[in-house]
């Protein structure tokens, strides 16, 4: 910067940087919910949904009345061949999201449309922050649909309404599920303003997400062998490496997930780590905690999940400030 | 700075990681003309236009566009220029309606406001017709012509427009140019950077040379061919007559430095217009004067001339 430009008196821009976001917002939700992509995935999910909630259901009738907690195993039960609903949206949620968002700024560029809507009188703020957003209502929507849909079917298919505690975990549940597909939204995101070419977001991001769903657990399992060996098998070693290879594991959004919504819909989860025989001093085993406890257990997750969605975002929202608009 | 000029800037420079794209522009533009920006490939006409508008932020000097400073008050530098940008894209998958009436939520402005500048827009460029259809079935002239209908959306009192006729063909950019025109007779200042020169000269009131982010030269395009190529005027003489008594007479008209003769036509190099002194060489001399012609300097000849002259200096 030279002397002219400082010699200018400095004002705060002028405006609002949501001028417009709305604007932004709407077009982009509207783009989402009437793309091929969404729908191809939206019935992908729809299915699994159906399919494991039926498999579920076949086992939860035969203990009904014994279990206080009926509703929850309608998400986490699991039967031959299928795995437990939850199983699949670990793996889902992310192509979901990252369908949602890995062409959100390049496209721009691709089109060419980017200088022309920069040119009216918004910012890039309004820009990014619309796409985020239509992206993470569209998926809060789609999400809450299949969860209402997977209610309903719970309701007539077990004839017994939800309690009070099974609903509000099952909102903490799908809370959890939004936010961990808000992480790769945001993740994409950021592809999308780093890579010129979508295609090459798109695989940057399946690429992350493969990493963290197959090589992440082994490498983690590798590296706590190398740094903590069990040399003379005393309980000091056996613990310190199993709490390494939790912490190591946790780096990864997949677990936080997984640990965040077990901790939902589990009540009986008592810990997620290692449990030495007096912590489980007094304890009533197989007795369910209360929410605020079962809530107490996962709110580093919980938290951390969230932190690294608006983490990402803030990391895009930077690059895309600094980012050159001619093509 | 007055407000005579909508768009000045004073040392306006940008550099891209070590790299001059503009470098120290003085660019003064008059309410109501059009001003063209010419200049080859990578001479910084766009950083430029992009500067103006605030989407990147100057290296160094001033900029002012309608009074106001872009870096700083963006949006409603915004809210009153309409940018073209070269090559213009639309969301394929959208109407031309959609498109527009996406600017105009862009713009803020009330629906029902929107929806008649739209209509207003789309009669305007002729595109009325095909307003419900995809983006994507247009040709690259209905694009061009939806570009200048989503410009207008925002009634700019400003219009720049980058590379507006490339990729048109010849009949597409003179209508083009024509709805140009009329623009301007509106009272809408016009900015538009191009390397098609002779398209340029037909439509712009004054011109500027780039070379390597300078602007090299500025003014009407009579103004820089007397700069440029200096006191060349090509007269041609048709005439019948005793062809060395007309070259002998000819020669002997002050200003009048070289006479070639094709058969009956002569061409003349003079360093003004001399078509009246030559004619009366002509008829003085016996010969019998058939036709009288000035070739006026196009923009094309004073482009080469001048990037002629500046490698040449370059080098040497």
């Amino acid at each position: 910067m030279t002397a002219t430009v400082k010699s200018q008196p400095v004002r705060q821009r002028e405006g609002s940087p949501w001028t417009g976001m709305w604007a932004v917002m709407f077009k982009e939700m509207a783009d989402h919910l009437t793309s091929a992509r969404m729908r191809i995935l939206e019935i992908l999910i729809l299915l699994t949904a159906v399919a494991t909630v039926y498999a579920a259901m076949q086992d939860i009738r035969s203990s009904i009345g014994s279990d206080p907690f009926l509703f929850l195993k309608l998400f986490t039960l699991s039967r031959d061949p299928l795995p437990a609903f939850v199983g699949f949206l670990v793996f889902l949620v992310p192509l979901v999201a990252i369908a949602l968002a890995f062409d959100a700024i390049n496209g721009e560029f691709h089109r060419r449309t980017m200088s022309r809507v920069l040119a009216q009188p918004i910012y890039r703020d309004a820009l990014l922050m619309g796409k985020f957003l239509a992206g993470f209502l569209t998926l809060a929507l789609v999400l809450t649909t299949i969860w209402l849909l997977i209610i309903g079917l719970g309701l007539i298919g077990l004839g017994v309404p939800p309690s009070g505690a099974e609903v509000a975990r099952m909102l903490g549940f799908l809370l959890a599920t939004i936010f961990y597909g808000g992480f790769w939204l945001a993740l994409a995101m950021v592809f999308s303003i780093v890579s010129r070419q979508s295609a090459t977001a798109a695989l940057a991001s399946i690429a992350t997400w493969l990493f963290f769903t197959v090589f992440w657990p082994m490498l983690a399992g590798l590296a706590t062998q190398m740094l903590r060996p069990i040399r003379l098998g005393l309980p000091q070693e056996i613990i310190a490496q199993t709490q390494l290879q939790m912490t190591l594991s946790r780096f990864s959004p997949n677990t936080l997930y997984s640990e965040t919504i077990l901790a939902f819909l589990n009540p009986t989860l008592r810990s997620l780590g290692f449990v030495l025989p007096i912590q489980l001093e007094g304890a009533v085993l197989g007795t369910p905690l209360p929410l605020a406890q079962s809530l107490l257990l996962i709110w580093p997750q919980f938290t951390g999940l969230i932190a690294a969605t608006i983490l990402l975002f803030a990391a895009g929202y930077v690059l895309f400030q600094r980012q050159e608009i001619r093509a | 700075m007055s407000s005579d000029y909508v768009i000045q800037t004073k040392g306006l420079s940008k550099h891209y990681n070590g790299l001059v794209a503009v470098d120290n522009l003085d660019l003064n533009i008059k309410r109501g003309e059009i001003f063209g920006l010419l200049g080859p490939n990578g001479s910084g006409k766009t950083t430029t236009i992009l500067m103006l508008l605030g989407l990147t932020e100057p290296t160094a000097g001033k900029v002012r566009v309608l009074d106001f400073d872009p870096a700083r008050q963006p949006l409603s530098v915004k809210a009153r220029v309409g940018y073209m940008p070269d090559q213009i894209g639309f969301y394929d998958e959208l109407s031309a309606r959609q498109n527009l009436a996406y600017t105009a939520r862009l713009n803020g402005l009330p629906a029902a406001v929107a929806d008649e500048r739209i209509q207003a827009a789309l009669d305007r460029m002729g595109l009325l017709d095909v307003a419900d259809k995809r983006v994507s079935t247009f040709s690259r002239g209905m694009r061009q012509r939806l570009g200048v209908a989503d410009v207008l959306i925002k009634q700019p009192e400003v219009i720049i427009m980058d590379e507006p006729t490339q990729g048109l063909d010849p009949e597409g950019a003179h209508a083009f140019l024509r709805n140009i025109r009329h623009l301007k007779e509106e009272g809408i200042t016009i900015l538009l950077s191009s390397h098609l020169l002779h398209q340029v000269q037909a439509v712009c009131d004054r011109v500027g040379l780039f070379y390597r982010g300078k602007m090299a030269l500025s003014g009407s395009v009579a103004e820089l061919a007397r700069k440029v190529i200096g006191s060349h005027y090509h007269i041609e003489v048709e005439a019948y007559g005793d062809q060395k008594a007309l070259i002998q007479a000819l020669q002997k008209v002050p200003g009048i430095s070289r006479v070639q003769a094709h058969g009956n036509v002569y061409d003349i190099t003079a360093n003004s217009d001399l078509r009246a002194e030559a004619a009366e060489a002509v008829v003085k001399a016996g010969g019998r004067l058939l036709a009288l012609r000035v070739e006026e300097p196009s923009l094309d000849d004073i482009y080469a001339h001048y990037f002629q002259e500046v490698e040449h200096d370059s080098h040497s």
